[in-house]
C-alpha cells in the first residue's frame, strides 16, 4: 500500500451531507473487475448531464457545469472536504478507489460512515475527522480563495491552513502506523499465523459445529 | 458458562468479541477470527486477484460460500445465461474463482441460489454467536441471529479469504429498546425505518446496535432479518437481536446447521446469547411500538422517512442551514412539494424484493393485499422478486404467484433486482416506485428514479390504489 505522511494541497469542496457510496460511485461501475480506472466516474451523476456506462467513453460525454469538481479552479486538489456522514451506504471498496484514481489522498469531514472509513486505510487514502467548526472554516477558506492551501499532517497529527491556523486530529495508532509506513495489512497479519492456528484449536474443542 | 458472582455484566456484543480474539494487538485493535465468510460477485474479483499476485491461498475453505446475486437477471431467460457481457464477465468470474479456489458456490439457475443475506440464514450457514462477514454492507442481516455480522470492502474479503481473521477496533454499543407491542399492520420494517428516523443516518456511527424489547420479541426470525438488515441505514455496522426459542427452532435441521451429535452443545451454548442483566451499553435508545405507524420515506436517505398518515415535511421549518439545505436538495430530486400528504403522492413503479423483504413472511403480506384486486392503470410495473429459489419454490406451493400474477404483478427469479438495479431491472429517470428495499438514494434504483421505502404491504397496497395508502385502513 501507498504510504501517507504530509500532503500539502488546495481543496475541493463538497458542500451536503451524507454523501453515499452510490453516489461516489454508481453500481453500473461496479461491474469492473479491475480495481483502478474509475476516476473518471467518480461523483458520475452529479458530474455529468447525461447517463454513462463502462462502455461508453467519459471523454465524450457531456459535463455538468454547475458540478462543483467540475469548476477549474478546483482542478488539481488533492483534499476533499466534506460533510457530515460521508461515504454512508454501500459497502463497495470502489468508492475509495475512485477518489483515489481521481487524485484524492484525503477526505476531511466532521463524521464519516464507518465501512467507508475502514476501507479508505486499505487504500492510503486519509480520512480526517474534524469538529464542525474547523470543518466549516475549511468551506469558508476554499469559499474565499480557491488556490489556498492546506497541509495534512499525518506524523504530527495536524491540519495547517495556510492562514497559520491549525487543527489537531485524532486516529487509531493502528492506522497511522499502517499509513505512515505503507505497510500490508495481509501480510502483517499472517506473522500471526501460529495465532490463528491456536485459536483454532481451542474452537474446534469448544463449539466443533462451527468447522462442520 | 454461567457467569460468577463478580464477573463484570457483558452485553451480547462483547460476549461474541471476546470468543473470537485471535490476539489483542495493544495498540488498540485486536485480530478476530472470522467464522462464516459470504460471497459475492461484485466485490470479490479484485480480492482473488490479490490472492493470486501475492500467492496466497484462502484460510479455511469451508468458512466461505459463494453465490452471484447483484448481477442477475431476474426473467427466465437466464437458464440460457446472461445476455448483458459486462454482468456475464463479472458473474463467470465469480464462478471460475470459486473453481479454481476450491469455494463452495451456488450458480445462478440452481434451486438454492438466492440473495446471499437470505441464503446464509436459509442453509443455516449463519449461526448464533459467529462471526459473519460479507463484502455487503446488509451482512448486519444475520444479527438477527445474534451473530456478529457486518460488511466489509474488497480489501477485507481479501484478509479474510487469506487469514480468516479481520483487524478490528471494538466498537461502542448502542441499546434500541421498543417497549410494547406495535399494532396491526405495522410490520419489522415500519419499526427499523422508525428507529432509522429517529436516531438518523449516523445515529448508530461507531456502534454496534443492539435491538431488544417487546415488540422486538414478538417479531419472528423474519421479521428481525429485516430489523437488523436496516442497522447500516441507520450508521451502525451490525444489528443484534438476543437468541430465544425462535432463533433455535428456525436453525435446527437446516443443511449446514449442528449435527444432531453436536446439537445439544451448541444450543446450551447459543442460550448464553443475550446481555447479562446490568449490562451497560453507551448509548440507549427507546420507543413506544404503539406510537409507531406503516413508514413511507419521503426523501433521498432513509432518515427522510415519517408515517404514511403525516405530509412532506417543510424544509422552512428546519433551522440548521446544512440540513435544510439537504432537505431541499432531496424534495427537488423527489419532485415533491413540501406539505404534501404522503397519501397523494402517485407512483410509477412497485418493487417487492431485496435482502429487506424478500422472505416467505414479505411475500405472504403482500400477497394478502392484492388478492383478488388488480394494479392501478398509472402503475406501469409491479414485480415481485424472491430472495431465493427456495422462497420462490415455497411461495408457489403456496400459489402466492398465481395471486400477484393475477393481479398484474410480475412474478421474477431471484436476485438483488431493482434494489440497486446492477440487472437490467431499473427506474427510468422520474419515475417513482414504492419499494421494500432498503436506500432510497439518488439514483440508487436507476439513474433519476425515486424511491419511496415502504413494508411489502405497503408496496402491495400502493400498486393497487396507485398511490400510498394506509394498509390499516383496507
Amino acid at each position: 500500500m501507498r504510504a501517507f505522511t504530509v500532503v500539502t494541497s488546495k481543496v475541493a469542496p463538497m458542500d451536503r451531507p451524507n454523501v453515499d457510496t452510490d453516489a461516489i460511485i454508481p453500481k453500473q461501475y461496479l461491474k469492473s473487475i479491475r480495481r483502478t480506472g474509475f476516476g473518471p466516474f467518480l461523483f458520475d451523476d452529479w458530474r455529468y448531464l447525461d447517463a454513462g456506462t463502462l462502455e461508453i467513453d467519459p471523454a465524450a460525454r457531456r459535463p455538468n457545469p454547475a458540478f462543483v469538481l467540475n469548476d477549474a479552479k478546483h482542478a488539481g486538489a488533492q483534499i476533499l472536504v466534506a460533510r457530515d456522514n460521508f461515504g454512508c451506504g454501500s459497502s463497495r471498496e470502489h468508492a475509495v478507489w475512485a477518489l483515489d484514481d481521481y487524485g484524492f489522498r484525503a477526505v476531511i469531514a466532521p463524521s464519516f460512515a464507518d465501512i467507508f472509513f475502514s476501507n479508505c486505510f486499505k487504500n492510503g487514502v486519509l480520512p480526517v475527522v474534524l469538529q464542525a467548526a474547523e470543518v466549516q472554516a475549511i468551506f469558508e477558506m476554499v469559499e474565499a480563495d480557491a488556490n489556498a492551501q492546506v497541509t495534512i499532517d499525518l506524523p504530527a497529527q495536524q491540519v495547517r491552513l495556510a492562514d497559520g491556523r491549525s487543527f489537531a486530529f485524532e486516529i487509531n495508532p493502528h492506522h497511522k502506523h499502517n499509513l505512515i509506513n505503507g505497510l500490508d495489512e495481509i501480510g502483517l497479519t499472517l506473522q500471526q499465523a501460529d495465532a490463528i492456528r491456536a485459536y483454532e484449536a481451542k474452537r474446534r474443542v469448544e463449539a466443533p459445529w462451527l468447522f462442520n | 458458562m454461567s457467569r460468577s458472582p463478580d464477573a463484570p455484566a457483558r452485553t451480547l456484543y462483547d460476549k461474541i468479541w471476546d470468543a473470537h480474539v485471535v490476539a489483542d494487538n495493544g495498540d488498540g485493535s485486536a485480530l478476530i477470527y472470522i467464522d462464516r465468510h459470504l460471497v459475492h460477485e461484485v466485490t470479490s474479483p479484485q480480492a482473488f486477484d490479490g490472492l493470486r499476485m501475492n500467492g496466497r491461498k484462502p484460510w479455511r475453505l469451508g468458512a466461505n460460500l459463494a453465490v452471484a446475486d447483484h448481477n442477475v437477471p431476474t426473467t427466465k431467460d437466464r437458464v440460457h445465461g446472461i445476455k448483458d457481457p459486462i454482468s456475464r464477465a463479472q458473474v463467470d468470474a465469480l464462478d471460475a474463482n470459486c473453481a479454481e479456489f476450491g469455494i463452495t458456490e451456488f450458480g445462478m439457475n440452481d434451486l438454492r441460489q438466492g440473495i446471499v443475506h437470505v441464503i446464509g440464514p436459509e442453509q443455516g450457514a449463519t449461526l448464533p454467536g459467529m462471526t459473519v462477514v460479507c463484502g455487503d454492507s446488509h451482512t448486519a442481516t444475520h444479527g438477527a441471529f445474534g451473530a456478529l455480522a457486518f460488511g466489509i470492502g474488497t480489501s477485507e474479503v481479501e484478509h479474510t479469504l487469506a487469514t480468516q481473521t479481520l483487524v478490528l477496533k471494538k466498537a461502542r454499543t448502542m441499546l434500541i429498546r421498543v417497549n410494547g407491542q406495535v399494532g396491526p399492520g405495522v410490520t419489522a420494517k415500519d419499526i427499523t425505518l422508525a428507529v432509522i428516523g429517529r436516531i438518523g443516518t449516523a445515529g448508530g456511527t461507531g456502534h454496534v446496535i443492539e435491538y431488544a424489547g417487546e415488540a422486538i420479541e414478538a417479531l419472528s426470525m423474519e421479521g428481525r432479518m429485516t430489523l437488523c438488515n436496516m442497522a447500516i441505514e441507520g450508521g451502525a455496522r451490525a444489528g443484534l437481536v438476543a437468541v430465544d426459542d425462535k432463533t433455535i427452532a428456525y436453525v435446527k435441521g437446516r443443511p449446514f446447521a449442528p449435527r444432531p451429535e453436536q446439537w445439544d452443545a451448541a444450543v446450551a451454548s447459543w442460550k448464553q446469547l443475550r446481555s447479562d442483566p446490568g449490562a451497560v451499553f453507551d448509548t440507549v435508545v427507546e420507543l413506544d411500538a404503539a406510537q409507531i405507524e406503516p413508514q413511507v420515506s419521503w426523501g433521498t436517505s432513509p432518515e427522510m422517512v415519517g408515517p404514511v398518515s403525516a405530509r412532506v415535511p417543510d424544509p422552512a421549518s428546519v433551522a440548521d442551514p446544512v440540513k435544510r439545505s439537504g432537505m431541499e436538495k432531496a424534495l427537488a430530486y423527489m419532485g415533491l412539494a413540501a406539505n404534501t400528504p404522503i397519501t397523494e403522492i402517485a407512483i410509477d413503479k412497485v418493487f417487492i424484493g431485496s435482502c429487506t423483504n424478500s422472505r416467505i413472511e414479505d411475500l405472504r403480506a403482500a400477497a394478502e393485499v392484492v388478492r383478488g384486486k388488480r394494479k392501478a392503470a398509472n402503475v406501469k410495473l409491479a414485480m415481485v422478486v424472491p430472495g431465493s429459489g427456495l422462497v420462490k419454490q415455497q411461495a408457489e406451493a403456496e400459489g402466492l404467484d398465481q395471486v400477484f400474477t393475477a393481479a398484474g404483478f410480475e412474478w421474477r427469479e431471484p436476485g438483488c433486482s431493482m434494489c440497486l438495479a446492477m440487472n437490467a431491472d431499473r427506474l427510468e429517470p422520474g419515475e417513482r416506485c414504492a419499494s421494500t428495499s432498503n436506500r432510497n438514494f439518488e439514483s440508487r434504483q436507476g439513474q433519476g428514479g425515486r424511491t419511496h421505502l415502504v413494508s411489502p404491504a405497503m408496496a402491495a397496497a400502493a400498486g393497487i390504489a396507485g398511490h400510498f395508502v394506509d394498509v390499516r385502513s383496507l
